[in-house]
């Protein structure tokens, strides 16, 4: 589903990424894990071309993204992205920041948009939500919104750049439960995430990232229990005192 | 009472006599006839330079080097030059370059005030998009709008809300500056209210009535930018 082959990123003289290769099956729910500035971030942008890399392919949905002219904009329907900073559009009401790309982008008809809206917001349960603006949310709720905006593009892939990291504590764990809910699911999932209790209940394999590399990878339990680098050791024990 | 006028001295003699005032309103026709014209070329030359800064604003803002160059060049071209000689090239020198093209007096102007204020208005618009957050534009491409559809459905409406007070200022200044047309090419307001003065020497009334017609059109736009910018300012 999604295929980076030999991905480099470099701003100027940083180098972001250096030789990532990553493949993930469909329905995979993959965690990304590593410490601030390892690039975890910029890999995740790769596969829906936020980020455009320096070299290297990226192959998402059996569509080469990194050739020239690619339809970028046509496989990115399908790749929904979750944001730490929620990016709700603030002029617009809950319902249309759910609505509004299905009618405008994918040409969907606007009651059968707005019908889907309001079924994506009942599953994150802010149904009652629909009419306020973002501004007038709690960042939880406008963090359900954004997986609800995803949602409604029905997309095969879902995207989270540390979807919690920008909450307050009390909210994290109602964010939490609806991604967990949604891995039950068959969409393919990459997840980057400081929250190991998440890896550990959702994910299928878990990558560790450090340098613009991915040093670890494989199942949570193996990561968890047996990590084979210093590196990832050192990484868990300061994060699982 | 009629002594009291009477004993007024800038009255009964001088550029602000009362003759001079009843000369000009029995013509005053003529100022009426310029106020259209200049009514159309403001309204027409707005909507250019609207249309005209919204595009090049848009292109501004990009991250695409030709368009993006392209507009550098446009705006650093009409923001430092004057007006005055841009509108003496459109009316002498494009007839040259084609020949025998004859420009209406009123398109000159529309021109004119249209290409300069929408140079002004580019680096309006480009200033208002770039103060919109990376993350709503990156929010949109992710959904898979193109630039253009996400500058339309969610970074230009956004931008509307801090870009509206200079807006209208630069309508304001664009309702004035129609009357470099006047020295050119004749027609408006201003051009009306000269050739009146000049012919008759009434120029003490004619000036505070010509100035009072600037004023009546640009005053309501000054105020709606007032308005506007106290209710930004609570948002
Ligand atoms: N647009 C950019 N311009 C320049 N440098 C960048 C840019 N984006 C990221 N970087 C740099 O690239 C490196 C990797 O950044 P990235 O955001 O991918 O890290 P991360 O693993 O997501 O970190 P964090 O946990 O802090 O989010 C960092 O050193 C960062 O400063
Ligand atoms: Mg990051």
């Amino acid at each position: 589903m999604i295929e980076l082959v030999d991905v480099s990123k470099h701003f100027g003289h940083l180098k972001a990424l250096r030789h990532v290769d990553l493949e993930v099956p469909a329905g995979q729910k993959l965690v990304i894990i590593g410490p601030s500035g390892s690039g975890k971030s910029t890999l995740i942008r790769c596969v829906n071309m936020l980020e455009k890399p320096s070299s290297g392919r990226v192959i998402v949905d059996g569509v080469e993204l990194t050739a020239l002219r690619a339809p970028v904009a046509k496989v990115r329907q399908s790749v929904a992205m979750v944001f730490q900073s929620f990016n709700l559009y603030p002029h617009k009401t809950v319902l249309e920041n759910v609505a509004l790309a299905p009618i405008v982008v994918c040409g969907v008809k606007k009651e059968q948009a707005t019908e889907a809206a309001l079924t994506y917001l009942k599953r994150v349960g802010l149904s009652d939500k629909a009419d306020k603006y973002p501004a007038q949310l709690s960042g939880g709720q406008q963090q359900r919104v954004a997986i609800a905006r995803a949602l409604n593009m029905h997309p095969k892939i879902m995207l989270f750049d540390e979807p919690t990291s920008a909450l307050d504590p009390e909210m994290i764990q109602e964010v939490l439960e609806v991604i967990i809910d949604l891995a039950q699911g068959g969409i393919t999932m990459v997840v980057v995430t400081h929250e190991m209790g998440f890896a550990k209940e959702a994910a299928d394999r878990v990558v560790f990232m450090d340098e613009g590399r991915i040093i670890e990878d494989g199942t949570p339990e193996h990561f968890f229990e047996n990590p084979q680098h210093d590196r990832t050791k050192l990484f868990l024990s300061k994060i699982l005192r | 009472m009629s002594d009291l006028i009477a004993n007024i001295g800038f009255l009964q003699q001088g550029p602000f006599a009362i003759p001079r005032w009843e000369a000009l309103f029995s013509n005053i026709d003529l100022l009426w006839q310029g106020t259209i014209v200049t009514l159309t070329v403001a309204s027409l030359g707005l909507a250019l330079a609207l249309v005209l800064g919204t595009v090049l604003g848009v292109m501004a803002a990009s991250h695409w080097r030709v368009p993006r160059a392209f507009t550098r060049a446009y705006v650093e071209f009409y923001q430092n030059t004057p007006l005055l000689i841009q509108v003496f090239m459109i009316f002498n020198a494009l007839p040259m370059v084609f020949s025998g093209l004859f420009i209406p007096v009123i398109t000159i102007g529309i021109l004119g005030v249209g290409m300069y204020h929408g140079a002004y208005i580019s680096e309006v618009v480009r200033a208002g998009i770039q103060s919109i957050g990376r993350g709503q534009l990156e929010a949109a491409l992710s959904q898979g709008f193109t630039y253009v559809g996400a500058m339309r459905y969610i970074i230009i409406p956004q931008a509307m809300r801090i870009v509206l007070p200079p807006l209208t200022n630069q309508a304001v200044s664009l309702i004035k500056n129609t009357s470099v047309i006047a020295i050119i090419a004749g027609g408006d307001l201003m051009y009306a209210g000269d050739a009146f003065a000049g012919r008759f020497g009434h120029y003490g009334p004619t000036y505070v009535i010509v100035g009072l017609g600037y004023f009546l059109m640009c005053f309501p736009l000054a105020m709606l930018a007032r308005r506007l910018e106290d209710r930004t300012r609570v948002l």
